[in-house]
């Protein structure tokens, strides 16, 4: 069945003087679905949710909520709402004026708006609290007050402006879940906005990967982290070891050999490749398989220890090709069996030619 | 955390704070006692004699009509120029902070008249309002109105009033300007996006955010009226006509070096200096605590 998107943007492009920062960008968002732009500062994911909320008009496209224009509706009129990165709560109201602000706005009755304030403050767990200062709440909470403010007005799409940025790790870990949950309980089409990859991949149903004002990428989670089907994307969502190679021959999957001279086996993503062009390998750093003794199959190597970063669950080797020189990432295994590894240590290292993605060079 | 240091004897801190204390002493401190305890005589006019009145001279004044209408002429003054020069500069400011290009142009232009001296500034609107000779004054009566502020005391008023807001419309549109756009863009933002126009939005959230910087130009307004538009009275109508513009400082001034009576001016600067006091402790009280978030 064909649903009319929550939100829809057509060939829209934004343009400051010589500067383009938005280019032809088109989507749709389905109804009650999380969708999220990801990418780094500067690529124009700002711009686009500027646009889409009305304080910026596009150079040129369309955008639509509900299937109709909006090109010229203000902001005021605009069946969204948005959080900001710092949350804009009123400082001088109390939470209820807060939450209660939009409504005021459109003109409700006290009793009316008394009762939807109490109502939507309740669904994000903050019961009680209207008569409260806003200086009165932690910073978790303060983020469900800018989100019951948005909510209260009900709109069909609610702008996300990396809320999450001004709160400490832990309690950023702890907002992302809490966030996912409260867009399923509103069952509203979220668009949220982010540099941090790990906040698009835990919370988004879709996730658009920006860079320099165009999508590289838009997929669910898995598909950007798995498939990724451009160099950018690849580099951007998770991490991985980057080499770069000269295509050596196409039969049987890509033979490339690197820079370095190593020849290595690949699978191609992304665009087309011809023999003899120049192209990014990408290698995730979880791929590669360990051992002591034995040479590995595959792509492989040894390697010397250069450092160890060990972070709990997520500790990572550095090792130096010994042949190559070439600088190797390796997630150190869960099981322990590595755990008495030491700088200097020299082990063998290999992957699979299927987790190694061959995208053309520029 | 403030980084505090703690001194082990008690000269080296003494020494520290007596320059400090020994300016204020001379300047402030000795004159003002000096005021105060000559508010308690009547000297003759060539200085040679004083004579112990207690309160009399306070008593005098407070019963004198000429001085309480200049108490008078003093608040509607002080509210008119505040108002005025407040009013305007939040206009420009307002104005200047939606510009995005040219401000700083805006803004370099608009601070000038804060260069112009008082007393400068009362000349250059006493040249355009002149009742011969003046440009305004002309024209004025070209289109049929014939101004004379030196017979006129409600004229008169007004135009000290305008010539004493003038200088100061830069002074409080600089503070404006920055109150204004310390308002995070984004909080106006959510206020537009909940459906807020822009009167709402000013009246709702621009305001209320601005109030601490309000009521710092309220009292920093009010005490220059009282005190720093000397210059300007004296050069555009001297207090007149008939004392329709003489306010509280003018009076000091008239009443002591015109008038020669001694006394009867040192008991007046202490009343002001009651007055400025008050004042203080209110810009302190309330500047710090209330109107803050």
């Amino acid at each position: 069945m064909f649903e009319t998107p929550d939100l829809e943007c057509r060939d829209i492009s934004k343009s400051f003087d010589d500067f383009k920062a938005v280019k032809d960008v088109s989507f749709a968002v389905p109804p009650g679905t999380f969708f999220s732009i990801l990418g780094p500062s500067g690529c124009g994911k700002t711009t686009l949710l500027r646009m889409i909320a009305g304080f910026q008009k596009p150079s040129s496209g369309d955008l639509l909520i509900k299937g109709r224009s909006v090109l010229d509706v203000p902001p005021n009129k605009r069946q969204v709402s948005m959080v900001f990165q710092h949350l804009a709560l009123f400082p001088m109201m109390n939470i209820g004026a807060n939450v209660g602000f939009g409504l005021r706005q459109r003109g409700v009755n006290r009793a009316d708006i008394k009762r939807q304030v109490e109502r939507v403050l309740d669904r994000v767990g903050l019961t009680g609290v209207a008569d409260r200062p806003v200086d009165s709440l932690s910073g978790g909470q303060k983020q469900r007050v800018a989100i019951a403010r948005c909510m209260v007005l009900e709109p069909d799409v609610l702008l996300l402006d990396e809320p999450l940025g001004a709160l400490d790790l832990k309690l950023r870990e702890h907002m992302k879940i809490e966030l996912k949950q409260l867009q399923a309980e509103f069952n509203t089409t979220f668009v949220y906005i982010t540099h941090d990859q790990s906040e698009a991949l835990v919370m988004s149903d879709q996730i658009a990967v920006m860079n320099r004002g165009v999508f590289e990428q838009v997929g669910t989670a898995k598909e950007l982290y798995y498939e990724p089907s451009t160099a950018f994307v690849a580099g951007f969502v998770g991490e991985a070891n980057k080499f770069r190679a000269r295509v050596q021959s196409l039969d049987a999957g890509v033979q490339m050999v690197t820079d370095q001279g190593q020849v290595l086996h690949g699978t191609a993503a992304g665009k087309a490749l011809a023999k003899g062009d120049a192209v990014d390998v990408f290698v995730r750093p979880e791929a590669v398989r360990l051992s002591r003794d034995t040479a590995l199959n595959g792509n492989a190597g040894q390697g010397r220890v250069e450092n160890i970063l060990f972070n709990g669950a997520n500790s990572q080797l550095i090792l130096r090709d010994q042949t190559t020189g070439a600088q190797m990432n390796v997630a150190l295994p869960q099981t322990g069996e590595f755990r008495d590894l030491s700088v200097g240590d020299t082990v063998h290292f290999g992957w699979e030619p299927a987790q190694t993605r061959v995208y053309a060079g520029d | 955390m403030e980084k505090r240091v703690t001194f082990k004897g008690i000269w080296l801190p003494l020494l520290l704070v007596l320059p400090q204390m020994l300016v204020t002493a001379v300047f402030f401190f000795y004159p003002a006692g000096q005021a105060i305890w000559q508010s308690l005589f009547i000297p003759d006019p060539f200085g040679l004699s004083m004579r112990y009145v207690g309160l009399g001279n306070f008593e005098y004044l407070l019963s004198n009509p000429y001085y309480r209408a200049s108490f008078v002429t003093t608040a509607v003054f002080s509210i008119l120029v505040t108002v005025l020069s407040m009013g305007v500069a939040l206009y420009l400011a307002v104005l200047a902070d939606r510009l995005i290009k040219g401000s700083g142009v805006y803004r370099t232009l608009l601070i000038w008249p804060y260069a112009v001296a008082p007393a400068v500034a009362g000349v250059l609107w006493l040249f355009m309002f002149n009742t011969r000779v003046g440009v305004v004054t002309w024209y004025l009566g070209v289109l049929g109105y014939d101004w004379n502020h030196v017979l006129n005391g409600e004229e008169a008023m007004g135009l000290v009033v305008v010539a004493s807001a003038w200088g100061r419309i830069s002074y409080n549109f600089l503070f404006f300007l920055a109150g204004l756009q310390a308002i995070p863009r984004s909080v106006i933002e959510a206020a537009a996006i909940d459906g807020a126009r822009f009167w709402t939005r000013f009246r709702t959230i621009v305001w209320p955010l601005l109030s601490p910087t309000t009521f710092f130009l309220l009292v920093v307004n009010i005490v220059y009226a009282f005190f720093e538009t000397f210059g300007v009275i004296h050069t555009i109508t001297s207090g007149g006509p008939q004392q329709a513009t003489t306010i509280l400082v003018y009076k000091v001034y008239a009443d002591g070096f015109v008038g020669q009576d001694l006394g009867s001016s040192a008991a007046q600067s202490v009343i002001l200096l009651l007055i400025v006091g008050a004042l203080t402790v209110l810009q302190f009280k309330y500047i710090e605590r209330r109107v803050h978030y």
